[in-house]
């Protein structure tokens, strides 16, 4: 059986469908490697079960192993949160390109705050596109290496692009071992100990949101960020996939992400869309909005806005 | 202008001792929205009446005309400046204050009263949430930004700003 249509049952929120075989597999095969490569610290994380059959005490005690190791691999107190979606809430996320200027501010704030590896592998979580005004939104001529001294460039527009948290998760579908889904309040989470690194989440995601850590990350101690969450910013192993989570360490905290607090013209917009008094709900009632890519139905939760 | 549109947005840096604590209005919701600290003025300058008094300077005098003082101001003034100069905002009877097209006084502090004057429908997403930026929570407490945090009030267009690096292409990166 294909293993990318066997779990096409798992998108739904909160879906409970882990498939089995990813253990049965990957223990045989890897055991082996795991011992010789001497890492013997992560065993238990090897076998444990899949994050979502946990029981609250198994994923703090799990939670408290990471917390003791990241602390004294980094030399600081390090704290890994497992909270959970608050009820009633589903975040929505707003990006008014009437107002981007392409500063790419919000780029670095996501790097420093969500740990993401800075070279070799670079990885970036928000992409910016450079777009010509009298083409409009045209993707396949967009240019996300521009420089300049100064921006806006005459004639360009800018249109960042990160995850857009969609309903119906192309890259949730796609994953053989049900390494990640989508929670209740509608962020898609990964599971990096689950994560087997096939990397065809990237190839599903019409958004290009995903990225690979295809050597150990470069996390210099004295940039990392202490406050983490187990599905988000915590330090994540060579090998696995990762992407934004609506900052899920801040959010789920009733924080606004770190992209928002840093744009310098406010072009960003997050909150409850089930909250019609939400700075996104009121962005969504009074201007136009439209998202990326409707024609395939992902539903994403970030909606484009033109507030002028 | 980088650094000064940074520098303005992060919190404006000291507050002068003209401005009063900041203001905690409740709109909307139960959410606590607390105001930002409006940028300080220029050191020194405040109260302007230490200079804008009859003693100092004689009699008032409210023609549109080069000015000696403030030049460095008046220089930079970008903001329909064929049909407006100092005194349609700032009040020519008490320099401490500004003030709105009926004659009503306006505190530095509350500058954005005299903004959504003319910018109306600025002024309405501002309230919203939808123009500006607000910091802090997104289920409670939350400063909003003035108007005048980010836009320099005498010249409000925002000036062009350095990119921060492009990401580095795979064929730039190591094998
Ligand atoms: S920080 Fe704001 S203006 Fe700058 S690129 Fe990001 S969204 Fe655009
Ligand atoms: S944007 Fe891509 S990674 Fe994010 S939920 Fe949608 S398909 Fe998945």
């Amino acid at each position: 059986m294909n293993p990318m249509n066997s779990s096409n049952n798992s998108g739904g929120c909160g879906s409970e469908a882990v498939d089995p075989g990813r253990r049965d597999v990957l223990k045989f095969l890897a055991v082996g490697a795991a011992m010789a490569s001497g890492a013997a610290c992560d065993l238990e994380g090897f076998f444990r079960k899949s994050f979502r059959e946990l029981s609250p005490a198994d994923v703090r005690r799990m939670v408290t192993g990471w917390e003791r190791k990241y602390s004294r691999k980094y030399g600081k107190t390090v704290t890994v949160s497992e909270t959970g979606p608050m009820a009633g809430v589903k975040f929505g996320y707003g990006l008014d390109l009437s107002r981007c200027v392409g500063c790419r501010r919000c780029v670095y704030a996501c790097v420093e705050e969500n740990n993401q590896s800075r070279k070799e592998p670079q990885i970036q979580w928000i992409r910016v596109l450079e777009m010509d005004k009298v083409h409009g939104i045209d993707l396949n001529h967009s240019d996300i290496y521009y420089d300049a001294a100064e921006v806006p460039r005459p004639g360009k527009f800018y249109m960042p692009i990160q995850c857009q948290q969609c309903d119906d998760p192309p890259c949730v579908k796609t994953c053989p071992v049900g390494a990640t889904w989508k929670e209740k309040d509608g962020i898609v989470v990964i599971d990096y100990d689950w994560c087997i690194g096939c990397r065809c989440c990237m190839s599903a995601c019409p958004y290009g949101a995903r990225h690979f850590n295809w050597a150990e990350p470069s996390l210099p101690a004295e940039e990392m960020n202490p406050k983490t969450h187990v599905l988000g910013n915590r330090p994540r192993p060579k090998g696995v996939v990762e992407k934004c989570t609506f900052c899920i360490q801040r959010t789920r905290e009733g924080m606004y992400p770190a992209c928002v607090e840093i744009c310098p013209v406010g072009a960003r917009k997050f909150g409850n869309l089930l909250d019609p008094e939400s700075e996104i709900r009121q962005a969504m009632d009074t201007k136009r909005v439209f998202v990326l890519k409707e024609e395939l139905a992902t539903h994403p939760s970030f909606f484009y806005f033109y507030a002028t | 202008m980088a650094a000064a549109l940074v520098m303005t947005l992060s919190g404006a840096g000291a507050q002068g001792a003209h401005t009063p604590p900041p203001q905690v209005v409740k709109f909307q919701k139960q959410e606590k929205l607390v105001e930002a600290k409006a940028p300080p003025l220029t050191e020194g300058i405040f109260p302007c009446t230490q200079c804008h008094n009859e003693k100092v300077n004689g009699k008032l005098n409210t023609a549109r005309r080069e000015l000696q003082f403030h030049d460095d101001i008046q220089s930079e003034f970008h903001h329909d400046s064929e049909n407006r100069w100092c005194l349609d905002c700032h009040d020519a009877k008490n320099r401490d204050v500004l003030h709105l097209t009926s004659g009503a006084a306006v505190t530095f502090t509350e500058s954005y009263k005299l903004c959504g004057q003319c910018h109306g429908d600025k002024y309405r997403d501002w309230k919203r949430g939808v123009h500006g930026k607000r910091i802090g929570h997104w289920s409670g407490e939350k400063t909003y930004f003035l108007c005048v945090n980010c836009h320099n009030p005498h010249s409000p267009k925002f000036k062009p700003i350095k990119p921060l690096p492009p990401p580095t292409r795979p064929s730039e990166m190591k094998r």
